[in-house]
């Protein structure tokens, strides 16, 4: 039977990947999808075994881009793993940059006032959606439609005009402090959050429209990569990919922080745990974000003004005026910059609802400067595991647009 | 449930299941955290993933640990287990000696433990029996050491080309 026969075939009666094994191991095509593959939207390397345009087996290769960010953490003050966690899912920074607070706060014993919370919440909302924006756009230039990419990308933009007013940064940024934020956020931060968040609601439905229900876009991806409620907790996902598949785990819910038990939202979930579920799940998610934005800022007006981290000396820098003009803030600044802090001893983890799932910082202290060991609980490393399997007898484009509706981030990836 | 009941519950059945598998139980910060022989580690993370009233079926992390100056227990492993069901969290933790790096895998309860493990091994040098496929993960395959234990210093020693005689640290 030719190949393209038999291509047809498999679309009418999908058959089974052990039939095709009966075939001779010289039949079959190995090919390289990556290391550098436009597609792959990163570093990745999956060798195929491909029989025509099936994959037969697929081996995964990861650690390109491995940093050893858990070796250099035990080497680094606590205030100084911020930057290493931008460089995890560097699509949403500042939600790996906040958690890495909280676990470390909890460490430290820091009660973070309500306000800072709050503006915690605006962050990381505003964040996921960057996230989401760029993973289900993705998915659109996957399937061939290049122009909800580009009409996306501008509200993405506005998005980061916000994070560089909060913390001068836009893709790494480092925001947020142990304790709190770095800073209030400035009037022209709230502008643009305003205009923000009146261009959203709009742009989001263009983009809805343009794919929800787009008969090309529905049957390229229902039904692509599917993966099944149970299959996906035996492989411990988080995030999208586990709601997709029909499991309303979501850690703002089960274990809320920064005051997200106060938010009203809803955890949107699928059912089939395919493509199309993964793109609805993040799409929904946004709206649910959306809300909470707009809940976080009403509790905002309740709270004193002006208040935006906690009042711990020993861990939050003073500001730079002190430093020069008063000795306490001075001595102070010396000995957070130096290490010099009285760390406590402890063992804590702490875990965020990441833009992929659940993001946890597992942190064991002996009282020195840094970490005497830290573990981060990548999501995307440990739901990536599954994607061979998933692509196993489906075709070579179907293989493409799973990983990127899975969302896998290099830097989280390979940490 | 509380924390302290959880505690208490687990403690009980691991008790009861195992006798004197259960080294030791205790609550560090907001986790109850036992730690187990090695032996019975993938029976133990079996047993409460079946338990009805507990069901730990959901893996969250795993963790190599190094201790060297704990004599006779140098290397470890953390389980973080969480049960979605009734929204418990524990962890488990393993001990044995540098020389003796082998612990029961637990691939055959959690497909997951996959990769979770070979990073252990790569980074610790902890062997799992019985993991399908263990090799290195995220280093080179041909590398001489194994990383995250703490006699190995951050910057790689073996490296010629950089000179630090004008800039050193």
């Amino acid at each position: 039977m030719s190949t393209k026969n038999k291509i047809e075939k498999t679309k009418k009666s999908d058959i089974s990947v052990s039939a095709l094994e009966i075939k001779e191991e010289n039949d079959y095509t190995t090919l390289n999808l990556g290391p550098t593959h436009p597609a792959t939207h990163g570093i990745f390397q999956n060798v195929l075994k491909m029989d025509g345009e099936i994959i037969v087996e697929a081996v995964s290769t990861v650690g390109y881009i491995h940093r050893a960010f858990e070796k250099i953490a035990e080497h680094r003050n606590y205030y100084q793993i911020t930057t290493l966690t931008d460089r995890l899912n560097y699509c949403s920074s500042p939600i790996n940059n906040i958690g890495w607070h909280m676990a470390v706060e909890k460490l430290f014993n820091i009660e973070v006032p309500k306000r800072a919370q709050y503006l915690r919440v605006i962050v990381m909302e505003l964040s996921r959606i960057a996230d989401h924006l760029i993973c289900n756009s993705v998915i659109g230039v996957d399937t061939g439609a290049l122009t909800v990419y580009f009409y996306i990308f501008s509200l993405r933009e506005r998005i980061y005009e916000i994070f560089e007013e909060i913390c001068g940064a836009r893709l790494t940024t480092n925001i947020g402090r142990i304790g709190g934020m770095e800073r209030d956020f400035t009037p022209k931060a709230w502008a643009t959050l305003d205009v923000f968040m009146k261009e959203l609601p709009a742009a989001l439905k263009e983009f809805e429209n343009l794919l929800v229900r787009n008969r090309i876009f529905m049957d390229r991806c229902i039904g692509c990569g599917p993966i099944s409620a149970k299959m996906a907790l035996q492989y411990s996902f988080t995030g999208p990919n586990l709601r997709a598949a029909g499991v309303d785990y979501d850690v703002r819910a089960m274990n809320p922080y920064s005051s997200y038990e106060e938010f009203d939202f809803t955890i949107p979930v699928g059912t089939n745990g395919d493509t199309y579920d993964r793109f609805m799940v993040r799409e929904e998610e946004m709206w649910q974000s959306l809300s909470i934005i707009q809940q976080a800022i009403i509790k905002l007006k309740k709270e004193p003004a002006g208040i935006f981290h906690a009042d711990v000396p020993d861990f939050f820098l003073p500001p730079k005026e002190a430093v020069y003009n008063n000795m306490e803030a001075l001595i102070n600044h010396f000995k957070i910059v130096m290490g010099e802090t009285n760390i406590p001893k402890g063992e804590i983890y702490h875990a965020v609802e990441g833009g992929n799932g659940e993001l946890g910082f597992y942190i064991i202290s002996d009282g020195g400067r840094s970490p005497y060991r830290l573990h981060i609980r990548r999501p995307c490393f440990i739901y990536y595991q599954a994607y061979t399997e998933m692509i196993k007898g489906k075709f070579l484009s179907d293989a493409i647009l799973t990983m990127s509706s899975m969302n896998v981030i290099a830097g989280e990836l390979d940490a | 449930m509380d924390k302290e009941a959880l505690l208490k519950t687990v403690q009980e059945k691991l008790k009861a299941q195992f006798g004197e598998g259960l080294i030791s139980s205790e609550m560090i910060s907001d986790y109850p955290v036992f730690t187990l022989k090695r032996d019975i580690i993938c029976d133990a993370v079996k047993f409460l993933y079946d338990d009805g009233d507990l069901s730990f079926q959901f893996l969250t992390s795993l963790a190599g640990l190094h201790y060297p100056d704990n004599n006779g227990h140098e290397l470890g492993v953390m389980y973080n287990l969480h049960s979605l069901t009734k929204n418990f969290r524990i962890r488990l933790k393993v001990f044995f000696s540098i020389s003796d790096p082998n612990v029961p895998s637990i691939t055959p309860v959690f497909k997951g433990a996959n990769w979770m493990e070979r990073q252990e091994f790569d980074f610790f040098g902890i062997i799992f029996k019985g993991h399908p496929n263990l090799k290195r993960i995220l280093n080179l395959d041909d590398m001489p050491y194994h990383p995250m234990r703490k006699e190995y210093p951050l910057e790689d020693t073996t490296r010629e080309d950089k000179d630090d005689k004008m800039f050193g640290r």
